[in-house]
Protein backbone atom coordinates (compact mmCIF):
# COMPACT_ATOMS: atom_id res chain seq x y z
CA UNK A 1 0.00 0.00 0.00
CA UNK A 2 3.06 2.24 -0.18
CA UNK A 3 1.92 3.58 -3.52
CA UNK A 4 -1.02 5.30 -1.82
CA UNK A 5 1.42 7.73 -0.23
CA UNK A 6 2.01 9.18 -3.70
CA UNK A 7 -1.56 10.52 -3.63
CA UNK A 8 -1.06 12.13 -0.24
CA UNK A 9 1.18 14.78 -1.77
CA UNK A 10 -0.46 17.81 -3.38
CA UNK A 11 2.60 18.24 -5.60
CA UNK A 12 1.54 14.97 -7.29
CA UNK A 13 -2.23 15.13 -7.20
CA UNK A 14 -2.71 18.74 -8.32
CA UNK A 15 -0.94 18.32 -11.70
CA UNK A 16 -2.75 15.01 -12.23
CA UNK A 17 -6.11 16.63 -11.45
CA UNK A 18 -5.19 19.46 -13.79
CA UNK A 19 -4.41 17.08 -16.66
CA UNK A 20 -7.62 15.09 -16.08
CA UNK A 21 -9.79 18.23 -15.99
CA UNK A 22 -8.08 19.81 -18.99
CA UNK A 23 -8.39 16.67 -21.13
CA UNK A 24 -12.04 16.29 -20.08
CA UNK A 25 -12.71 19.91 -20.99
CA UNK A 26 -11.10 19.53 -24.42
CA UNK A 27 -13.24 16.42 -25.01
CA UNK A 28 -16.37 18.37 -24.04
CA UNK A 29 -15.48 21.17 -26.48
CA UNK A 30 -14.91 18.60 -29.25
CA UNK A 31 -18.21 16.93 -28.40
CA UNK A 32 -20.14 20.20 -28.46
CA UNK A 33 -18.62 21.77 -31.57
CA UNK A 34 -17.15 18.76 -33.41
CA UNK A 35 -20.17 17.46 -35.27
CA UNK A 36 -22.65 19.51 -37.32
CA UNK A 37 -25.63 17.22 -36.68
CA UNK A 38 -24.98 17.14 -32.95
CA UNK A 39 -24.50 20.92 -32.90
CA UNK A 40 -27.86 21.39 -34.57
CA UNK A 41 -29.53 19.04 -32.07
CA UNK A 42 -27.97 20.85 -29.11
CA UNK A 43 -29.17 24.20 -30.42
CA UNK A 44 -32.79 22.96 -30.50
CA UNK A 45 -32.73 22.75 -26.68
CA UNK A 46 -32.55 26.55 -26.46
CA UNK A 47 -36.33 26.62 -27.06
CA UNK A 48 -37.12 24.65 -23.91
CA UNK A 49 -38.13 27.68 -21.78
CA UNK A 50 -40.87 28.41 -24.33
CA UNK A 51 -42.41 24.95 -24.49
CA UNK A 52 -45.01 25.64 -21.83
CA UNK A 53 -45.92 29.08 -23.16
CA UNK A 54 -49.29 27.70 -24.22
CA UNK A 55 -50.07 27.13 -20.55
CA UNK A 56 -49.08 30.70 -19.71
CA UNK A 57 -51.30 32.13 -22.46
CA UNK A 58 -54.18 29.99 -21.25
CA UNK A 59 -53.66 31.21 -17.69
CA UNK A 60 -53.58 34.82 -18.83
CA UNK A 61 -56.89 34.50 -20.67
CA UNK A 62 -58.72 33.17 -17.59
CA UNK B 1 -42.18 17.96 -26.50
CA UNK B 2 -45.69 19.35 -26.69
CA UNK B 3 -46.70 21.68 -23.92
CA UNK B 4 -49.23 20.36 -21.49
CA UNK B 5 -52.78 21.67 -21.56
CA UNK B 6 -53.32 21.45 -17.81
CA UNK B 7 -53.38 24.77 -15.93
CA UNK B 8 -49.87 25.50 -14.64
CA UNK B 9 -51.08 26.27 -11.12
CA UNK B 10 -52.55 22.75 -10.93
CA UNK B 11 -49.68 21.02 -12.68
CA UNK B 12 -46.92 22.68 -10.66
CA UNK B 13 -46.30 23.53 -7.01
CA UNK B 14 -46.28 27.32 -7.24
CA UNK B 15 -47.28 27.81 -3.62
CA UNK B 16 -43.70 27.17 -2.47
CA UNK B 17 -42.34 29.47 -5.18
CA UNK B 18 -44.66 32.24 -3.98
CA UNK B 19 -43.54 31.83 -0.36
CA UNK B 20 -39.86 31.99 -1.21
CA UNK B 21 -40.41 34.96 -3.56
CA UNK B 22 -42.13 36.99 -0.85
CA UNK B 23 -39.42 36.14 1.67
CA UNK B 24 -36.71 37.09 -0.83
CA UNK B 25 -38.21 40.58 -1.02
CA UNK B 26 -38.65 40.78 2.77
CA UNK B 27 -35.06 39.65 3.49
CA UNK B 28 -33.79 41.98 0.77
CA UNK B 29 -35.38 44.94 2.53
CA UNK B 30 -34.21 43.84 5.98
CA UNK B 31 -30.65 42.88 4.95
CA UNK B 32 -30.03 45.96 2.82
CA UNK B 33 -31.41 48.26 5.55
CA UNK B 34 -29.00 46.71 8.05
CA UNK B 35 -26.25 47.22 5.45
CA UNK B 36 -27.07 50.93 5.21
CA UNK B 37 -27.12 51.18 8.99
CA UNK B 38 -23.65 49.66 9.42
CA UNK B 39 -22.29 51.73 6.50
CA UNK B 40 -23.63 54.77 8.36
CA UNK B 41 -22.00 53.57 11.58
CA UNK B 42 -18.64 53.60 9.80
CA UNK B 43 -19.25 57.15 8.58
CA UNK B 44 -20.90 58.42 11.79
CA UNK B 45 -19.76 56.17 14.66
CA UNK B 46 -22.17 57.72 17.23
CA UNK B 47 -24.83 55.51 15.59
CA UNK B 48 -23.47 52.61 17.64
CA UNK B 49 -25.17 54.31 20.63
CA UNK B 50 -22.86 52.20 22.84
CA UNK B 51 -25.31 49.30 22.49
CA UNK B 52 -23.29 46.09 22.00
CA UNK B 53 -26.05 44.32 20.04
CA UNK B 54 -25.95 46.84 17.20
CA UNK B 55 -22.21 47.42 16.89
CA UNK B 56 -20.64 46.96 13.46
CA UNK B 57 -19.00 43.63 14.40
CA UNK B 58 -22.32 42.03 15.33
CA UNK B 59 -24.52 43.61 12.67
CA UNK B 60 -22.15 42.95 9.78
CA UNK B 61 -22.89 39.18 9.66
CA UNK B 62 -26.59 40.00 10.13
CA UNK B 63 -26.31 42.08 6.92
CA UNK B 64 -24.29 39.51 4.93
CA UNK B 65 -26.43 36.54 6.02
CA UNK B 66 -29.70 38.38 5.34
CA UNK B 67 -28.72 39.52 1.87
CA UNK B 68 -26.75 36.47 0.72
CA UNK B 69 -28.77 33.67 2.29
CA UNK B 70 -32.06 35.43 3.09
CA UNK B 71 -32.52 37.50 -0.06
CA UNK B 72 -30.27 35.62 -2.51
CA UNK B 73 -30.96 32.17 -1.07
CA UNK B 74 -34.74 32.59 -0.96
CA UNK B 75 -34.70 33.98 -4.52
CA UNK B 76 -32.68 30.95 -5.64
CA UNK B 77 -35.03 28.49 -3.95
CA UNK B 78 -37.97 30.28 -5.61
CA UNK B 79 -36.52 30.49 -9.10
CA UNK B 80 -34.94 27.02 -9.07
CA UNK B 81 -38.24 25.42 -7.99
CA UNK B 82 -40.03 27.47 -10.68
CA UNK B 83 -37.56 26.75 -13.49
CA UNK B 84 -37.08 23.06 -12.76
CA UNK B 85 -40.84 22.51 -12.83
CA UNK B 86 -41.45 24.52 -16.00
CA UNK B 87 -38.52 23.19 -18.02
CA UNK B 88 -39.01 19.57 -16.90
CA UNK B 89 -42.81 19.96 -17.09
CA UNK B 90 -43.06 18.04 -13.87
CA UNK B 91 -44.31 18.89 -10.37
CA UNK B 92 -41.84 18.91 -7.45
CA UNK B 93 -41.53 15.38 -6.10
CA UNK B 94 -42.73 16.27 -2.63
CA UNK B 95 -44.74 19.28 -1.45
CA UNK B 96 -43.93 18.37 2.16
CA UNK B 97 -40.19 18.30 1.60
CA UNK B 98 -40.33 21.58 -0.32
CA UNK B 99 -42.29 23.18 2.53
CA UNK B 100 -39.68 21.86 4.99
CA UNK B 101 -36.93 23.57 2.99
CA UNK B 102 -38.88 26.83 3.28
CA UNK B 103 -39.41 26.80 7.03
CA UNK B 104 -35.98 25.29 7.75
CA UNK B 105 -34.21 27.92 5.63
CA UNK B 106 -36.15 30.85 7.10
CA UNK B 107 -35.54 29.56 10.65
CA UNK B 108 -31.79 29.26 10.00
CA UNK B 109 -31.51 32.84 8.72
CA UNK B 110 -33.68 34.23 11.52
CA UNK B 111 -31.88 32.32 14.30
CA UNK B 112 -28.53 33.15 12.72
CA UNK B 113 -29.33 36.87 12.84
CA UNK B 114 -30.42 36.70 16.48
CA UNK B 115 -27.35 34.68 17.48
CA UNK B 116 -24.99 37.19 15.83
CA UNK B 117 -26.59 40.08 17.70
CA UNK B 118 -26.17 38.13 20.94
CA UNK B 119 -22.49 37.75 20.12
CA UNK B 120 -22.30 34.16 18.84
CA UNK B 121 -20.06 33.73 15.82
CA UNK B 122 -17.55 31.14 14.64
CA UNK B 123 -15.66 33.99 12.93
CA UNK B 124 -15.63 32.46 9.45
CA UNK B 125 -16.63 34.99 6.85
CA UNK B 126 -20.04 34.25 5.27
CA UNK B 127 -20.25 31.18 7.54
CA UNK B 128 -20.54 32.78 10.97
CA UNK B 129 -23.36 30.53 12.19
CA UNK B 130 -22.42 28.27 15.07
CA UNK B 131 -22.65 24.48 14.84
CA UNK B 132 -26.35 23.84 15.76
CA UNK B 133 -27.45 26.14 12.92
CA UNK B 134 -24.90 24.57 10.57
CA UNK B 135 -26.52 21.19 11.20
CA UNK B 136 -29.98 22.66 10.50
CA UNK B 137 -28.70 24.10 7.20
CA UNK B 138 -27.12 20.75 6.30
CA UNK B 139 -30.46 18.95 6.75
CA UNK B 140 -32.36 21.61 4.78
CA UNK B 141 -29.79 21.51 2.00
CA UNK B 142 -29.84 17.73 1.60
CA UNK B 143 -33.65 17.91 1.42
CA UNK B 144 -33.35 20.63 -1.25
CA UNK B 145 -30.97 18.41 -3.24
CA UNK B 146 -33.42 15.49 -2.97
CA UNK B 147 -36.37 17.64 -4.13
CA UNK B 148 -34.41 19.11 -7.05
CA UNK B 149 -32.85 15.86 -8.28
CA UNK B 150 -36.11 13.96 -7.74
CA UNK B 151 -37.98 16.51 -9.85
CA UNK B 152 -35.39 16.28 -12.63
CA UNK B 153 -35.71 12.48 -12.54
CA UNK B 154 -39.46 12.63 -13.16
CA UNK B 155 -39.11 15.13 -16.05
CA UNK B 156 -41.25 14.79 -19.16
CA UNK B 157 -38.53 16.28 -21.36
CA UNK B 158 -35.64 14.04 -22.44
CA UNK B 159 -33.10 16.88 -22.13
CA UNK B 160 -32.29 18.79 -18.94
CA UNK B 161 -32.27 22.53 -19.72
CA UNK B 162 -28.92 24.22 -19.01
CA UNK B 163 -30.33 26.47 -16.25
CA UNK B 164 -30.94 23.32 -14.20
CA UNK B 165 -27.30 22.27 -14.65
CA UNK B 166 -26.21 25.53 -13.08
CA UNK B 167 -28.68 25.08 -10.20
CA UNK B 168 -27.55 21.50 -9.63
CA UNK B 169 -23.87 22.51 -9.61
CA UNK B 170 -24.75 25.23 -7.09
CA UNK B 171 -26.61 22.82 -4.81
CA UNK B 172 -23.89 20.15 -4.93
CA UNK B 173 -20.97 22.57 -4.51
CA UNK B 174 -22.69 24.42 -1.65
CA UNK B 175 -23.29 21.10 0.13
CA UNK B 176 -19.58 20.26 -0.12
CA UNK B 177 -18.43 23.73 0.89
CA UNK B 178 -20.79 24.04 3.83
CA UNK B 179 -19.88 20.60 5.16
CA UNK B 180 -16.09 20.89 5.05
CA UNK B 181 -15.82 24.55 6.03
CA UNK B 182 -17.94 23.98 9.13
CA UNK B 183 -16.15 20.92 10.49
CA UNK B 184 -15.77 21.93 14.12
CA UNK B 185 -15.65 20.52 17.62
CA UNK B 186 -18.27 21.96 20.01
CA UNK B 187 -17.08 22.87 23.49
CA UNK B 188 -19.93 20.79 24.90
CA UNK B 189 -23.26 19.43 23.74
CA UNK B 190 -25.11 22.34 25.33
CA UNK B 191 -22.72 25.09 24.27
CA UNK B 192 -23.07 27.21 21.14
CA UNK B 193 -19.29 27.64 21.04
CA UNK B 194 -17.15 25.42 18.84
CA UNK B 195 -13.60 25.34 17.50
CA UNK B 196 -12.56 24.63 13.93
CA UNK B 197 -11.15 21.23 13.09
CA UNK B 198 -8.39 22.95 11.12
CA UNK B 199 -5.62 25.18 12.43
CA UNK B 200 -3.43 28.02 11.17
CA UNK B 201 -2.85 28.26 7.44
CA UNK B 202 -4.97 25.19 6.70
CA UNK B 203 -7.85 26.85 8.50
CA UNK B 204 -7.40 30.02 6.44
CA UNK B 205 -7.17 27.98 3.25
CA UNK B 206 -10.37 26.06 4.10
CA UNK B 207 -12.15 29.33 4.87
CA UNK B 208 -11.21 30.87 1.53
CA UNK B 209 -11.77 27.69 -0.43
CA UNK B 210 -15.29 28.02 0.99
CA UNK B 211 -15.48 31.81 0.67
CA UNK B 212 -14.53 32.10 -2.96
CA UNK B 213 -16.50 29.06 -4.06
CA UNK B 214 -19.52 30.46 -2.25
CA UNK B 215 -19.06 33.43 -4.59
CA UNK B 216 -18.48 31.07 -7.53
CA UNK B 217 -21.28 28.60 -7.03
CA UNK B 218 -23.82 30.35 -4.78
CA UNK B 219 -23.54 33.91 -6.08
CA UNK B 220 -22.50 33.17 -9.67
CA UNK B 221 -23.46 29.72 -11.00
CA UNK B 222 -26.90 29.75 -9.38
CA UNK B 223 -27.74 33.25 -10.59
CA UNK B 224 -26.53 32.23 -14.05
CA UNK B 225 -29.19 29.53 -13.86
CA UNK B 226 -31.67 32.35 -13.28
CA UNK B 227 -30.17 34.28 -16.18
CA UNK B 228 -30.37 31.38 -18.65
CA UNK B 229 -34.11 31.10 -18.07
CA UNK B 230 -35.37 34.63 -17.40
CA UNK B 231 -33.34 36.58 -19.99
CA UNK B 232 -34.71 34.48 -22.90
CA UNK B 233 -38.22 34.53 -21.39
CA UNK B 234 -38.31 38.29 -20.91
CA UNK B 235 -36.66 38.95 -24.28
CA UNK B 236 -39.11 36.56 -25.96
CA UNK B 237 -36.29 34.86 -27.85
CA UNK B 238 -34.05 31.87 -27.06
CA UNK B 239 -30.54 32.17 -25.64
CA UNK B 240 -27.96 33.33 -28.23
CA UNK B 241 -26.00 30.04 -28.29
CA UNK B 242 -26.93 26.89 -26.41
CA UNK B 243 -23.54 25.34 -27.17
CA UNK B 244 -21.79 28.32 -25.64
CA UNK B 245 -23.89 27.86 -22.50
CA UNK B 246 -22.64 24.25 -22.24
CA UNK B 247 -19.01 25.36 -22.54
CA UNK B 248 -19.71 28.19 -20.10
CA UNK B 249 -21.02 25.70 -17.56
CA UNK B 250 -18.15 23.22 -17.72
CA UNK B 251 -15.38 25.83 -17.90
CA UNK B 252 -16.82 27.66 -14.90
CA UNK B 253 -17.13 24.41 -12.94
CA UNK B 254 -13.59 23.27 -13.72
CA UNK B 255 -11.91 26.61 -13.05
CA UNK B 256 -13.68 28.05 -10.01
CA UNK B 257 -12.57 25.45 -7.44
CA UNK B 258 -8.89 26.42 -7.86
CA UNK B 259 -9.02 30.15 -7.26
CA UNK B 260 -9.84 30.57 -3.54
CA UNK B 261 -6.19 30.92 -2.55
CA UNK B 262 -5.98 34.33 -4.28
CA UNK B 263 -7.55 35.68 -1.07
CA UNK B 264 -4.34 34.69 0.74
CA UNK B 265 -1.60 36.26 -1.39
CA UNK B 266 1.45 37.38 0.61
CA UNK B 267 0.58 35.23 3.61
CA UNK B 268 1.99 32.01 5.12
CA UNK B 269 0.31 30.04 2.33
CA UNK B 270 2.87 28.35 0.02
CA UNK B 271 3.72 30.63 -2.89
CA UNK B 272 2.92 28.02 -5.56
CA UNK B 273 -0.65 27.68 -4.24
CA UNK B 274 -1.14 31.39 -4.43
CA UNK B 275 0.36 31.57 -7.96
CA UNK B 276 -1.83 28.69 -9.12
CA UNK B 277 -4.91 30.51 -7.82
CA UNK B 278 -3.90 33.73 -9.62
CA UNK B 279 -3.38 31.82 -12.88
CA UNK B 280 -6.78 30.15 -12.69
CA UNK B 281 -8.38 33.47 -11.78
CA UNK B 282 -7.10 34.94 -15.05
CA UNK B 283 -8.37 31.93 -17.01
CA UNK B 284 -11.76 32.36 -15.37
CA UNK B 285 -12.22 35.56 -17.33
CA UNK B 286 -12.91 33.54 -20.50
CA UNK B 287 -15.98 31.55 -19.39
CA UNK B 288 -17.30 34.52 -17.41
CA UNK B 289 -17.23 36.80 -20.44
CA UNK B 290 -18.46 33.99 -22.69
CA UNK B 291 -21.53 33.68 -20.48
CA UNK B 292 -22.03 37.43 -20.28
CA UNK B 293 -21.84 37.79 -24.08
CA UNK B 294 -24.22 34.85 -24.48
CA UNK B 295 -26.75 36.57 -22.23
CA UNK B 296 -26.44 40.04 -23.74
CA UNK B 297 -26.46 38.80 -27.35
CA UNK B 298 -29.79 37.10 -26.65
CA UNK B 299 -31.22 40.56 -27.08
CA UNK B 300 -29.57 40.92 -30.50
CA UNK B 301 -32.10 42.37 -32.92
CA UNK B 302 -34.39 43.52 -30.13
CA UNK B 303 -32.29 46.17 -28.44
CA UNK B 304 -35.29 48.53 -28.47
CA UNK B 305 -36.71 46.50 -25.56
CA UNK B 306 -34.11 48.22 -23.36
CA UNK B 307 -35.88 51.53 -23.99
CA UNK B 308 -39.34 50.28 -23.18
CA UNK B 309 -38.98 47.37 -20.78
CA UNK B 310 -37.55 48.13 -17.30
CA UNK B 311 -37.39 44.41 -16.43
CA UNK B 312 -35.19 43.79 -19.47
CA UNK B 313 -33.07 46.73 -18.37
CA UNK B 314 -32.54 45.12 -14.95
CA UNK B 315 -31.46 41.85 -16.59
CA UNK B 316 -29.07 43.38 -19.13
CA UNK B 317 -27.52 45.83 -16.66
CA UNK B 318 -27.01 42.87 -14.32
CA UNK B 319 -25.09 41.09 -17.06
CA UNK B 320 -23.01 44.21 -17.67
CA UNK B 321 -22.10 44.36 -13.98
CA UNK B 322 -21.33 40.62 -14.13
CA UNK B 323 -18.90 41.33 -16.95
CA UNK B 324 -17.35 44.23 -15.09
CA UNK B 325 -16.85 42.44 -11.79
CA UNK B 326 -15.52 39.30 -13.48
CA UNK B 327 -12.93 41.49 -15.17
CA UNK B 328 -12.06 43.26 -11.93
CA UNK B 329 -11.78 39.98 -9.98
CA UNK B 330 -8.95 38.45 -12.05
CA UNK B 331 -7.22 41.84 -12.07
CA UNK B 332 -7.31 41.94 -8.27
CA UNK B 333 -6.08 38.33 -8.12
CA UNK B 334 -2.76 39.37 -9.70
CA UNK B 335 -0.21 39.44 -6.91
CA UNK B 336 1.05 42.95 -7.62
CA UNK B 337 -2.43 44.46 -7.84
CA UNK B 338 -3.45 42.48 -4.76
CA UNK B 339 -0.53 43.96 -2.81
CA UNK B 340 -2.27 47.30 -3.23
CA UNK B 341 -5.91 46.25 -3.07
CA UNK B 342 -5.97 43.63 -0.32
CA UNK B 343 -7.33 44.66 3.11
CA UNK B 344 -8.63 47.89 1.57
CA UNK B 345 -12.13 49.07 0.63
CA UNK B 346 -11.42 48.21 -3.01
CA UNK B 347 -12.28 44.60 -2.07
CA UNK B 348 -15.53 45.77 -0.47
CA UNK B 349 -16.35 47.74 -3.63
CA UNK B 350 -15.57 44.70 -5.82
CA UNK B 351 -17.83 42.45 -3.75
CA UNK B 352 -20.66 44.96 -3.99
CA UNK B 353 -20.30 45.48 -7.73
CA UNK B 354 -21.02 41.76 -7.92
CA UNK B 355 -23.63 41.73 -5.16
CA UNK B 356 -25.60 44.88 -6.02
CA UNK B 357 -24.90 45.02 -9.74
CA UNK B 358 -25.08 41.36 -10.67
CA UNK B 359 -26.84 39.31 -7.97
CA UNK B 360 -29.44 41.84 -6.84
CA UNK B 361 -30.22 43.23 -10.32
CA UNK B 362 -30.66 39.78 -11.94
CA UNK B 363 -32.87 38.83 -8.97
CA UNK B 364 -34.99 41.97 -9.29
CA UNK B 365 -35.49 41.35 -13.02
CA UNK B 366 -36.32 37.68 -12.48
CA UNK B 367 -38.76 38.35 -9.64
CA UNK B 368 -40.51 41.12 -11.60
CA UNK B 369 -40.93 38.63 -14.46
CA UNK B 370 -42.03 35.72 -12.29
CA UNK B 371 -44.29 37.29 -9.64
CA UNK B 372 -47.08 38.39 -12.04
CA UNK B 373 -47.08 34.91 -13.58
CA UNK B 374 -47.30 33.23 -10.17
CA UNK B 375 -50.31 35.30 -9.13
CA UNK B 376 -51.73 35.42 -12.67
CA UNK B 377 -51.85 39.20 -12.80
CA UNK B 378 -49.80 42.24 -13.89
CA UNK B 379 -47.35 44.13 -11.69
CA UNK B 380 -49.22 46.80 -9.74
CA UNK B 381 -47.05 49.63 -11.07
CA UNK B 382 -44.71 49.47 -14.07
CA UNK B 383 -43.61 53.04 -13.37
CA UNK B 384 -42.41 51.94 -9.95
CA UNK B 385 -40.21 49.26 -11.57
CA UNK B 386 -38.63 51.97 -13.72
CA UNK B 387 -37.99 54.19 -10.70
CA UNK B 388 -36.60 51.18 -8.83
CA UNK B 389 -34.19 50.53 -11.70
CA UNK B 390 -32.75 54.04 -11.53
CA UNK B 391 -32.48 54.05 -7.73
CA UNK B 392 -30.68 50.69 -7.88
CA UNK B 393 -28.31 51.75 -10.66
CA UNK B 394 -27.41 55.09 -9.11
CA UNK B 395 -27.02 53.47 -5.68
CA UNK B 396 -24.73 50.72 -6.98
CA UNK B 397 -22.58 53.18 -8.93
CA UNK B 398 -22.25 55.56 -5.98
CA UNK B 399 -21.28 52.66 -3.73
CA UNK B 400 -18.70 51.18 -6.09
CA UNK B 401 -17.11 54.51 -7.03
CA UNK B 402 -16.79 55.52 -3.37
CA UNK B 403 -15.07 52.24 -2.53
CA UNK B 404 -12.72 52.40 -5.52
CA UNK B 405 -11.46 55.84 -4.51
CA UNK B 406 -11.38 54.95 -0.84
CA UNK B 407 -9.63 51.59 -1.40
CA UNK B 408 -6.92 52.85 -3.72
CA UNK B 409 -6.30 55.84 -1.45
CA UNK B 410 -5.99 53.52 1.56
CA UNK B 411 -3.60 51.18 -0.29
CA UNK B 412 -1.40 54.06 -1.42
CA UNK B 413 -1.36 55.72 2.01
CA UNK B 414 -0.41 52.48 3.77
CA UNK B 415 2.56 51.85 1.48
CA UNK B 416 3.86 55.45 1.35
CA UNK B 417 7.31 56.06 2.87
CA UNK B 418 8.97 59.36 3.69
CA UNK B 419 12.55 60.27 2.77
CA UNK B 420 13.88 58.52 5.91
CA UNK B 421 12.16 55.23 5.11
CA UNK B 422 9.46 55.62 7.78
CA UNK B 423 5.75 55.16 7.06
CA UNK B 424 4.46 58.51 5.85
CA UNK B 425 0.96 58.17 7.31
CA UNK B 426 -0.35 56.73 10.56
CA UNK B 427 -3.30 54.34 10.28
CA UNK B 428 -5.67 56.86 11.82
CA UNK B 429 -4.75 59.40 9.12
CA UNK B 430 -5.88 56.89 6.49
CA UNK B 431 -9.14 56.38 8.41
CA UNK B 432 -9.75 60.15 8.48
CA UNK B 433 -9.10 60.32 4.71
CA UNK B 434 -11.81 57.70 4.16
CA UNK B 435 -14.59 59.66 5.85
CA UNK B 436 -16.11 61.42 2.80
CA UNK B 437 -16.16 58.14 0.88
CA UNK B 438 -17.80 56.29 3.78
CA UNK B 439 -20.52 58.92 3.76
CA UNK B 440 -20.82 58.58 -0.03
CA UNK B 441 -21.10 54.79 0.31
CA UNK B 442 -23.85 55.12 2.91
CA UNK B 443 -25.77 57.48 0.59
CA UNK B 444 -25.34 54.99 -2.28
CA UNK B 445 -26.77 52.30 -0.01
CA UNK B 446 -29.71 54.55 0.85
CA UNK B 447 -30.52 54.88 -2.85
CA UNK B 448 -30.37 51.11 -3.26
CA UNK B 449 -32.57 50.46 -0.21
CA UNK B 450 -35.11 53.03 -1.38
CA UNK B 451 -35.41 51.06 -4.62
CA UNK B 452 -35.84 47.87 -2.60
CA UNK B 453 -38.60 49.52 -0.57
CA UNK B 454 -40.39 50.47 -3.80
CA UNK B 455 -40.14 46.85 -4.92
CA UNK B 456 -41.53 45.65 -1.59
CA UNK B 457 -44.54 47.98 -1.91
CA UNK B 458 -45.05 47.07 -5.58
CA UNK B 459 -44.93 43.32 -4.87
CA UNK B 460 -47.27 43.54 -1.88
CA UNK B 461 -49.78 45.62 -3.87
CA UNK B 462 -49.54 43.15 -6.77
CA UNK B 463 -50.32 40.24 -4.46
CA UNK B 464 -53.16 42.19 -2.88
CA UNK B 465 -54.59 43.08 -6.27
CA UNK B 466 -54.38 39.42 -7.37
CA UNK B 467 -56.04 38.18 -4.18
CA UNK B 468 -58.84 40.75 -4.58
CA UNK B 469 -59.41 39.64 -8.17
CA UNK B 470 -59.50 35.97 -7.11
CA UNK B 471 -61.95 36.77 -4.30
CA UNK B 472 -64.18 38.63 -6.79
CA UNK B 473 -64.19 35.71 -9.23
CA UNK B 474 -64.89 33.24 -6.42
CA UNK B 475 -67.78 35.39 -5.11
CA UNK B 476 -69.26 35.72 -8.60
CA UNK B 477 -68.94 31.96 -9.11
CA UNK B 478 -70.63 31.25 -5.77
CA UNK B 479 -73.46 33.68 -6.57
CA UNK B 480 -73.94 31.99 -9.93
CA UNK B 481 -74.02 28.56 -8.29
CA UNK B 482 -76.47 29.80 -5.63
CA UNK B 483 -78.69 31.27 -8.37
CA UNK B 484 -78.66 27.99 -10.28
CA UNK B 485 -79.49 26.05 -7.09
CA UNK B 486 -82.49 28.31 -6.26
CA UNK B 487 -83.78 28.11 -9.85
Amino acid sequence: MEWLNWFASFENTKPVALVILFVTFVLIVLYVFGDKKRSARLETYKDMPFLDDATEVKEGKK
Amino acid sequence: MAATEISSSEQYNFDIVKKFSIMAVVWGLVGMSVGVWIASELAWPFLNFDIPYITFGRLRPVHTSSVIFGFGGSALFATSYYIVQRTCQARLISDGMATFTFWGWQAAIMLGGISYMLGFSQSREYAEMEWPLDILIEIVWVTYLAVFVGTIMRRKQPHIYVANWFFLAFILATALLHTFNNLAVPVSLFSMKSYSLFAGTQDAMTQWWYGHNAVGFFLTAAFLGMMYYFVPKQAGRPIFSYRLSIIHFWALGFLYMWVGAHHLHWTALPDWTSTLAATFSIMLLLPSWGGMINGIMTLSGAWDKLRTDPIMRFLIVALSFYGMSTFEGPLMALKDVNALSHYTDWTVGHVHSGALGWVAMITFGSLYHMIPKLWNTEMWSKKMIEVHFWFATIGALLYITAMWISGITQGLMWRAFDQYGNLQYSFVESVAAMHPFYAMRAIGGMFFVTGMLLMFINVMMTVRQANAATAKVTAAHRAKMAGMASA
